[in-house]
């Protein structure tokens, strides 16, 4: 990764940036929320911001949205200053935060044609504006009622809704899916596809490691307030570790022969699963894929399936987020490393 | 950098045309919001109801000898205390609306600073007028007079609602920098029953004790409830009592206000 640093001057950002951060710091107290965040967003794409709870990710979400004043670094979000020109930038953003920002006693009409006065639109056109929101979001038959009887789901979605009145060119999403059902939350990566291709650019904080496979163009991984990884989502799978081989045999049974010979051509990283009847092989590299193939082959086993696998996006998480262990720390005795 | 300096002149102030809109429209909310929870508005059209009720009495034989004088008395003094209570509550309001997301969004629209807070204000200022015509139209029932012109009843409302509205600014400054709803509420209350008690609203000062008295003597609220006074019953000084109220508010509002918006915008 070319990083290209500008200074925190009056050079402003590069074009092709919906957004771009750096060295972004934000204390509060003792703690450290961000510690020198970098990151970039290119027009019309989807940055996945993955971290665990804490990392960082809200307050960084409410540095770019004027909420929270960075102590230190600078930020531009659609060419305009976070810290000088807080006014314009807001005209250019959207933002639907991990809790629903709507007004609970409003209906979901109110509360879209509210947003639309406040975004200037005129009364005729704001009632338009929020009228096709409502149908496009499947809100229509509870366009009247109040946004308190709508269900977790619902909200989310009056809440992306309200996010869009002004047609954002940049829209955070703080975890848009935390706490919604699988169906729902479909619903709303739907929705978010659908902006990306109407030309929104996104960026996404979330939890979920499908979720940003779903969504993300590129990736950026904080940690701690820090950005420990960044890059496509495939290139930190292989950033991170190999790819991993499944065997299934024919006969279950041949399994530990399977294995011993392939331990005596050397692979020594090969594992049986007895319960799940499969040999996993950990590939450094392809070579050792063509050895696998050729061991088991002159030997004549009986093969039913096999595959190769990239680590699942948690798996990756887990191997960059992983906490050196504390020496003085007992670790848990029973635990078994495969 | 031509692109830059578009963006610059680009830098869409907002004119005075918008900010009303603006006011109006979030105005709107706060009464829609009143409309979907109606059990809100209790404290505006009940409060007025049972404190004269309770007051007259409890205390209206004691103090001046028959319900009667002491409604004359108490009534234009509670004018004053009612927009006061009503004030304060909206820093509660304030402090939860804050609990939810819905500060957020208004806060990162292009939409000025002091536009949420002066949209409290205005909607205030409704429930403080409908309290206030609630409290004169039910003690007259009881047997409240006007004794001067509609013209100073409706200066003695005015002169209510300016004080009132200068401490809703005080109120929301408080909801805004503690924490709590309950800590807001804990505080307001805190603040009003010493001033509120220690003042002519409720009895006269003369009996007493000095040290209580000179405490009265600088407390606005004895102030208002003297200028509401002459200007509902016709007797003592006009001048006096309604200029100091008005200096109060001026330079509550002049303190708060610019307090409050700047913290609007700098809560985390």
């Amino acid at each position: 990764m070319t990083r290209i640093d500008i200074a925190p001057s009056d050079r402003g950002p590069r074009s092709g940036n919906a957004v771009e951060v750096r060295g972004i710091v934000k204390h509060y107290g003792e703690t450290k929320a961000l510690d020198g965040v970098d990151l970039t967003v290119r027009q019309g794409t989807v940055l996945g911001v993955l971290g665990p709870n804490g990392a960082g990710k809200t307050t960084l979400v409410r540095v770019l949205s004027t909420l929270v004043k960075p102590d230190a670094g600078t930020a531009y979000v659609g060419g305009y200053d976070v810290l000088r020109q807080p006014r314009q930038l807001r005209r250019t953003i959207g933002l639907t935060g991990q809790y629903a920002s709507v007004d609970e006693l409003l209906s979901g009409y109110e509360n879209l044609y509210l947003i639309g006065r406040l975004l200037d639109l005129p009364a005729k056109e704001a009632k338009a504006r929020a009228t096709e929101l409502l149908e496009r979001f499947s809100l229509t038959e509870a366009a009247k009622r109040p946004a308190k009887t709508y269900s977790g789901g619902m909200r989310r979605r009056l809440d992306l809704a309200a996010s869009m009145i002004g047609r954002p060119r940049v829209l955070y999403l703080d975890e848009p899916t935390t706490g919604l059902d699988p169906r729902t939350r479909n619903e709303v990566w739907d929705e978010v596809q659908r902006m990306v291709a109407e030309g929104s650019t996104v960026l996404l904080t979330t939890q979920y490691m499908e979720e940003a496979e779903q969504l993300a163009h590129g990736l950026t991984v904080i940690d701690r307030g820090r950005v420990i990884a960044s890059g496509g989502v495939s290139e930190l799978k292989t950033q991170v570790g190999g790819r991993t081989l499944h065997v299934t045999p024919a006969h279950t049974a041949e399994l530990p022969e399977m294995a011993r010979c392939l331990h005596e051509a050397g692979l020594t990283a090969a594992t049986v699963s007895e319960d799940a009847g499969v040999l996993t092989v950990q590939l450094a590299d392809d070579e050792q894929l063509t050895t696998v193939v050729g061991v088991l082959g002159t030997r004549s086993f009986g093969i039913a399936s096999i595959d190769t696998k990239l680590p699942s996006l948690d798996e990756v998480f887990l191997a960059i987020t992983a906490k050196p262990a504390v020496t003085a720390a007992p670790t848990p005795a029973k635990e078994t490393v495969a | 950098m031509t692109t830059a300096i578009a963006y610059e002149t680009s830098d869409p102030r907002i004119g005075p045309g918008a900010h009303l809109r603006h006011v109006g429209a979030l105005t709107r909310r706060n009464l829609m919001r009143i409309k979907a929870d109606p059990e809100s508005i209790l404290d505006a059209v009940l409060v007025p109801i049972i404190l004269t009720v309770l007051f007259s009495y409890v205390f209206g034989g004691a103090v001046s000898g028959d319900q009667h004088t002491y409604i004359q008395y108490m009534i234009p003094g509670l004018l004053g205390t009612t927009g006061l209570n009503l004030a304060m509550a909206v820093g509660t309001g304030l402090n939860s609306d804050f609990q939810t997301g819905v500060m957020d969004r208004f806060r990162t629209l292009p939409i000025g600073r002091a536009s949420v807070l002066l949209s409290k204000i205005a909607a205030e200022t409704l429930r403080c007028l409908l309290s206030f015509t609630i409290l004169i139209g039910f003690a007259m029932v009881l047997g409240l007079e006007i004794k001067t012109d509609p013209l100073q009843l409706l200066a003695a409302v005015g002169l209510s609602l300016l004080f009132g509205m200068s401490v809703v600014w005080i109120s929301m400054l408080l909801g805004m920098s503690l924490r709590s709803a309950q800590a807001v509420q804990g505080v307001s209350m805190m603040v009003m029953m010493p001033l509120q008690f220690g003042s002519s609203i409720f009895a006269p000062t003369n009996s007493m004790p000095g040290w209580l008295q000179s405490f009265t003597h600088y407390n606005p609220l004895s102030a208002l409830a003297d200028a509401c006074r002459a200007l509902i019953n016709g007797q003592g000084a006009v001048a006096h009592p309604v200029t100091v109220v008005l200096l109060w508010s001026v330079a509550i509002t002049a303190v708060t206000a610019p307090l409050a918006v700047a913290r609007f915008r700098r809560r985390a």
